[in-house]
């Protein structure tokens, strides 16, 4: 798109073409992630509104434009650029929610293992030295 | 004869590669205490090999999880054992001294407490350097803030825990900000506790790979932002 904001002359362009490709595979790819499903529909309906917006901003640069001058920005891409930061600092958060997540249930699988094979471990041993009858404490 | 010693008590010592000074400490602490369980960290110079012949249980951790991840599931096997009325978390480092240990536990015993927590600045004998006092009175003061309890030192892996305080602690904080946690578990309980002085060794092998004094920033940051 131009970057003072004025409609491209020649109809659609090759970039905008891509740019809305681009936009509809990383919907596409969004989609296909599931969670719960009211986390999931609302990420849809956020999606989708996000498409449009998208799409809108592509076709008609001077939309964009309009709009930042409505709030307040000097020009469209500035705009863009600051719904880049937001929509970057909200993936950080969100990714880092992830990972602890992640994080504490790869710790809770790991002790789960670990207690496991000690069990196992334990058993073994008992079954190759099996304690006297009136040994009070049979731990190796 | 040692080798009966306390069979109601289980030593959980969390390993992360200390292949150079594990043997001695687990043998140190096994001329005392019948029950040694090392949580080998995900250990790669051999630690866990190395803590087995020397005489401790060895519960492997697939991968590194954290110190705090360590004591947790010692505690848990720990507890798990037939009999097991106390649990002494010891340090695979050699900082602490068994005879500590020991007195901790006697202790423990004859006042019926529920944790005794050992303390470097009880005693007169401190040899931390200015940044890491600094850094541990920090601690200290956080701990005091979030759990109410008047520790002297938050951060000294030397604790001797009943185990029925001890089945309430839940580690959620894998990495080094467990201690705190440690804390306010227990203080939760409502159970009696004491602090005992200690004496921390801090040898050239200890300041080389313990703490750095850059480490305690992370402590830091883990306590404020969990």
């Amino acid at each position: 798109m131009n970057p003072d904001g004025t409609p491209v002359s020649s109809g659609i362009t090759l970039i905008q073409v891509l740019l809305i490709l681009g936009i509809v595979g990383v919907a596409l790819l969004l989609n296909r992630t599931t969670a719960d499903s009211r986390h999931q529909a609302i990420r849809r309906l956020l999606l989708l509104g996000f498409v449009v917006a998208a799409v809108v901003s592509v076709t008609f640069p001077s939309v964009l434009s309009r709009l930042a001058g409505f709030v307040g920005v000097g020009r469209g891409t500035d705009l863009l650029l600051y719904a880049l930061v937001i929509a970057f600092l909200s993936f950080i958060a969100t990714s880092l929610r992830r990972t602890r997540q992640l994080t504490a249930r790869i710790t809770v699988l790991a002790r789960e293992l670990a207690l496991a094979q000690a069990r196992i471990e334990d058993g073994e041993l008992r079954l190759q030295n099996p304690p006297p009858p009136d040994d009070p404490d049979p731990t190796p | 004869m040692d080798r009966g010693a306390h069979p109601d008590t289980w030593v959980v010592v969390p390993l992360f590669n200390e292949a150079a000074v594990i043997g001695d400490v687990v043998r140190g602490v096994r001329a005392e205490f019948a029950h040694v369980v090392c949580v080998d960290d995900g250990s790669t110079d051999g630690s866990g090999d190395l803590a087995r012949e020397a005489g401790a249980k060895v519960v492997r951790h697939p991968v590194n999880l954290g110190q705090g991840a360590a004591l947790q599931t010692g505690i848990e096997y720990a507890l798990s054992r037939p009999g097991a009325r106390y649990v002494v978390t010891f340090d695979a480092d050699g900082q602490h001294q068994v005879s500590d240990a020991l007195d901790m536990l006697e202790r423990a015993r004859t006042e019926d407490l529920a944790a005794v927590f050992g303390s470097r600045f009880l005693s007169e004998r401190v040899e931390a350097g200015l940044v890491r006092r600094v850094v541990l009175r920090l601690a200290v003061w956080f701990t005091r803030q979030s759990t109410g309890m008047r520790l002297t030192d938050a951060h000294n892996g030397l604790r001797v825990v009943r185990a029925d305080a001890a089945s309430r602690i839940r580690l959620r904080q894998d990495g080094m900000a467990h201690a705190s946690e440690i804390v306010l578990h227990i203080g939760r309980t409502g159970l009696p506790w004491a602090e005992h002085p200690v004496h921390v060794l801090y040898t050239d092998y200890s300041r080389g790979k313990g703490q750095s004094s850059l480490n305690s920033v992370n402590i830091l940051v883990d306590l404020v932002f969990r």
